[in-house]
């Protein structure tokens, strides 16, 4: 055990927080799951399935945060164009669900999904090949995104195009995805997006048991992904990332090729981030090309922002709760949704600068030359 | 330009005829009375004659009765034993003399009678008031007349049209008649082939759609020779008409960039000289449309003249922001431009649901000025829009005071100074705290004077100012930072090549192409097409 939990805090300060993290994620995952399946739905204790399928979502936009994190938190890189890679994760999803649906659309076309049948097309096009496999379509859910951002981060990084250039290109991005896909002729459903899903691997999405597994194993795979990415970044391949941001022109000076230590950080991230959107689609059971319009990538930053960016524990409490605080905001007052989100943005830019962890270790800092003051009196 | 012309004709009649009615209108009424009364006792079918006769007697004072009767407003009332026009004003239906516009308050609904047309009588009467406009005496009333008729000639109107040909001074409607009988030799078989082949050639010179219509039923002709000559001429129009759809796609291309340059210029400014990117720089154009939207309810009467009130009105509105948003939020993120993206993404974000809650979500509808209605029609293919055409000119307008600012005066001075060192500018006592505020007020109210603009090419709605921001950005790292003409440049460049592709790609896929190109361009010239050279570029 001992040895386990050193692995876990194995790191500089920054993995101090990691067993906790897991073992209190896993917890409350295991717990709520439990409540749900097993309690009564009268009992005061039960966790109603809409409950576990919206944990669910916010564990999925946490993952994203974290993609957004190593590469902002860490790196300096400001990418306004995250929603993209999520939202290709989510169609490699949506297009294997799609195939699953078979010939009980309303068509009742057993290869081409509904939207085709109704655009009138004889046969599915070559990129819908191979999607009806489950191992086939996650493959493409995490290789599309890790390509987008490998072509993008090799011509931006390699050129040199850093600061608010890179995040408006990266906006640039997500925008051309949005138009793009907003087309019928793409064959990604259009406006509509892909829906209407029936099942995955044989389990009936509407069944409670299938969301408190995709719920569970999306609480696994955040955990794992947040103990790798804490043993990424405080590897010797971290070091240099924090470097590059601290000092881009230094640590080139130095002799590292910076260009490349930023394409696989953007690699990586965009890999989480399609990870994310895969588990994301089958829980809300719809992906639509609005995932790709700018200020959903924009929202992502400011959960980051809030959270504390640079610990990758802050990126998960700021998704959580600016997205408890959207939830709760959007069913009592819905207008007043957007100015407390654009009141958030310009108040965590001026007053928290290093988010609620910072404010956390601020406080902390306080209370112990408090504390140090008291015991030397 | 038929809007315009139709207008301008209608205008016309009712001035002249206010000038004749009269002196003449007691002398017509006389002959007319009897023949209007026997107009409202005679049946459908017997209707025509009488117009004849009607027609014969008389000139243009006649046009409003016979337009009320084609449009089915005129109405017989039996007891006085004459007719009387209905029309409807504020949803209140009213009766007035057709010549002379009274109101005539005294009529009920019940002693009238509608004086019914069929589309036979229409067809009449249409020709019948282009013949009637053939003799007016102006000019551009006769030429619309004659091309009113072109695709409704017959024998009666070929009749009128000869006779009046020889005698026709004007240049245009001499043309205009030409053709027109050039159209009716060519259409008759039983003329000689030579001389509907000369016919034909005349035509091909002409753009007219009905001369094309007419010519692509000739390429079926029996005469072989017809065929050919009719063949050629439509390759000859379709020539031509070619070059003017290329100056057509060109002038919206035009229109297209000076749209972009005026969203794009104020930035350019932000940008350049603070180095900072204003995400709320969208919302400034869009309260700037909101400006002129309120500046129109509130002097609803002078809507020609709402537009001078809503330029400097927005150009303040938006400025002011501008200085309120830097000083309270920009100037404590100094130095971090990442942070401030993000703030002013808020505050875009802030005044995007403002407006939601003032205004509604939905669109406002802000209506043109008279005088930027209509369109400029230079021949039958190719007309350009006065309103883009004055934005056009307004863009390069702003274009030119702005480069005026920046070189001549002590403020531009100041700002140029910043933007090439801001560290040497503070040393020899630059205030730059003021300047960078003086910079953002003007490139905000540029942004509001943009907003004016575009309230007039589209919907001026809450997320007018996001659907510009993307683009915006485009120009301006297009262009390079901080050089206006690179803004100029870029602007155009991109206006006319998204117009020039979207025929062949269709517009989303035009966008994206632009899109890809831009992004492919920064990857070669990361500094845009103009950069910053000497010292000052880092």
């Amino acid at each position: 055990m001992t040895r386990l939990t050193a692995w876990f805090t194995e790191g500089r300060s920054t993995g101090k927080h990691t067993l906790p993290f897991v073992v209190i994620l896993l917890g409350v995952t295991i717990l709520a799951s439990a409540a749900n399946l097993f309690l009564p739905a009268d009992s005061i204790f039960y966790v109603s399935t809409y409950t576990i399928t919206l944990l669910g979502k916010y564990l999925c936009y946490a993952m994203l945060a974290l993609a957004v994190d190593i590469i902002w938190g860490y790196c300096g890189i400001l990418s306004l164009g995250h929603g993209a890679f999520f939202a290709l994760g989510g169609y490699a999803m949506g297009m294997y669900l799609m195939r699953q649906i078979g010939d009980r659309g309303v068509y009742g076309n057993p290869i081409l999904p509904d939207f085709m049948v109704f655009l009138d097309w004889k046969e599915l096009p070559w990129f819908w090949l191979g999607m009806d496999q489950f191992w086939f379509a996650m493959l493409m859910a995490v290789f599309i995104p890790g390509l987008l951002a490998f072509v993008f981060g090799w011509l931006a990084f390699r050129s040199r195009v850093t600061g608010v250039y890179l995040s408006i290109m990266t906006q640039a991005l997500t925008y051309a995805l949005l138009l793009a896909f907003f087309r019928n002729e793409m064959g990604f459903g259009g406006n509509n997006g892909l829906t209407d899903f029936k099942e995955i691997l044989g389990f009936s999405l509407q069944a409670d048991s299938t969301r408190v597994a995709l719920f569970l194993i999306t609480a696994i795979l955040l955990a794992v992904i947040f103990v790798i990415s804490q043993k990424i970044l405080s590897s010797r391949f971290g070091k240099v990332v924090l470097a590059i941001r601290d000092s881009e022109s230094r640590s080139r000076f130095i002799g590292y090729r910076t260009d490349r230590y930023k394409v696989w950080l953007f690699v990586y991230s965009a890999v989480i981030a399609g990870i994310a959107g895969a588990l994301y689609v089958p829980q809300v059971g719809i992906i639509n090309p609005g995932e790709f319009s700018p200020i959903n990538s924009i929202e992502m930053v400011i959960w980051v922002a809030v959270g504390g960016r640079g610990t990758l524990i802050g990126a998960v409490i700021g998704a959580l709760l600016v997205n408890y605080a959207k939830t709760r905001f959007t069913a009592i007052m819905p207008d007043a949704w957007l100015f407390a989100l654009g009141a958030m943005f310009v108040l965590v830019t001026l007053y928290l600068p290093k988010g609620l962890m910072g404010l956390y270790g601020q406080l902390k800092a306080k209370r112990n030359s408090v504390t140090k003051k008291e015991s030397q009196a | 330009m038929r809007r315009i012309t139709l207008r301008h004709c209608i205008a016309l009649c009712c001035c002249l005829f206010g000038l004749f009615s009269l002196s003449t209108h007691a002398a017509e009424a006389a002959s007319f009375d009897p023949l209007l009364a026997e107009l409202g006792e005679a049946k459908i079918k017997d209707m025509e004659p009488i117009l004849v006769r009607i027609e014969a007697v008389s000139d243009e004072t006649v046009l409003p009765l016979l337009r009320t009767l084609l449009n089915g407003n005129l109405y017989y009332i039996k007891a006085e034993k004459k007719v009387i026009g209905e029309f409807e004003s504020n949803g209140e239906t009213y009766y007035k003399d057709v010549f002379t516009d009274e109101i005539n308050a005294g009529i009920d609904r019940r002693d009238v009678d509608k004086i019914r047309v069929n589309n036979n009588l229409r067809g009449y009467l249409r020709n019948a008031i282009a013949r009637i406009q053939l003799t007016s005496k102006s000019p551009s009333v006769r030429e619309n007349a004659v091309r009113e008729l072109l695709s409704k000639l017959d024998g009666s109107t070929v009749a009128v049209l000869e006779g009046l040909y020889p005698n026709e001074t004007n240049k245009k409607v001499k043309d205009a008649m030409g053709l027109a009988l050039a159209m009716n030799t060519a259409s008759q078989t039983e003329l000689a082939a030579s001389n509907r082949i000369a016919a034909i050639e005349k035509l091909s010179s002409s753009l007219e759609n009905d001369v094309r219509n007419l010519l692509t039923t000739l390429t079926r002709d029996d005469n072989t020779a017809v065929v050919t000559a009719a063949n050629i001429a439509l390759e000859k129009i379709a020539q031509r008409a070619n070059r003017f759809a290329f100056v057509d796609q060109l002038f919206f291309g035009l229109s297209l960039g000076s749209v972009l340059l005026l969203a794009s210029i104020g930035l350019a400014i932000t940008f350049g000289v603070m180095g900072v990117i204003n995400m709320a720089h969208g919302e400034m154009i869009m309260l700037g449309a909101y400006t002129t939207y309120v500046v129109q309810l509130m002097m609803p009467n002078y809507i020609d003249y709402s537009i001078w009130v809503a330029i400097p009105a927005a150009f303040l509105v938006s400025g002011l922001m501008g200085v309120l948003i830097e000083r309270l939020v920009i100037c404590r993120l100094h130095g971090r431009p990442l942070e401030t993206l993000l703030a002013t993404f808020g505050i875009s974000l802030i005044l995007q649901q403002l407006v939601r809650t003032i205004f509604s979500p939905l669109n406002r509808q802000v209506s043109t000025p008279s005088w930027m209605s209509g369109s400029w029609e230079i021949n039958p293919v190719l007309s350009l829009t006065l309103n883009r055409l004055y934005i056009l000119a307004f863009a390069l307008l702003v274009f030119i005071v702005l480069v005026i600012v920046l070189k001549k005066t002590p403020l531009g001075l100041n700002v140029r100074a910043v933007s090439q060192n801001r560290n040497m500018a503070k040393a020899m006592g630059v205030k730059t705290n003021w300047v960078d505020a003086m910079t953002f007020g003007l490139g905000s109210g540029i942004a509001g004077i943009a907003g004016v603009a575009l309230s007039q090419l589209t919907n001026v709605g809450p997320n007018l100012g996001q659907s510009y921001i993307i683009d915006s950005f485009m120009v301006v790292v297009f262009g390079g930072v901080g050089n206006l003409l690179g803004t100029l440049v870029a602007a155009f460049t991109l206006g006319i090549a998204t117009k020039f592709l979207e025929p062949t790609t269709g517009a989303v896929l035009a966008a994206i192409l632009v899109l890809v190109f831009i992004i492919l361009f920064i990857q070669k010239r990361p500094k845009g097409l103009f950069p910053q050279k000497g010292r000052a570029a880092e």
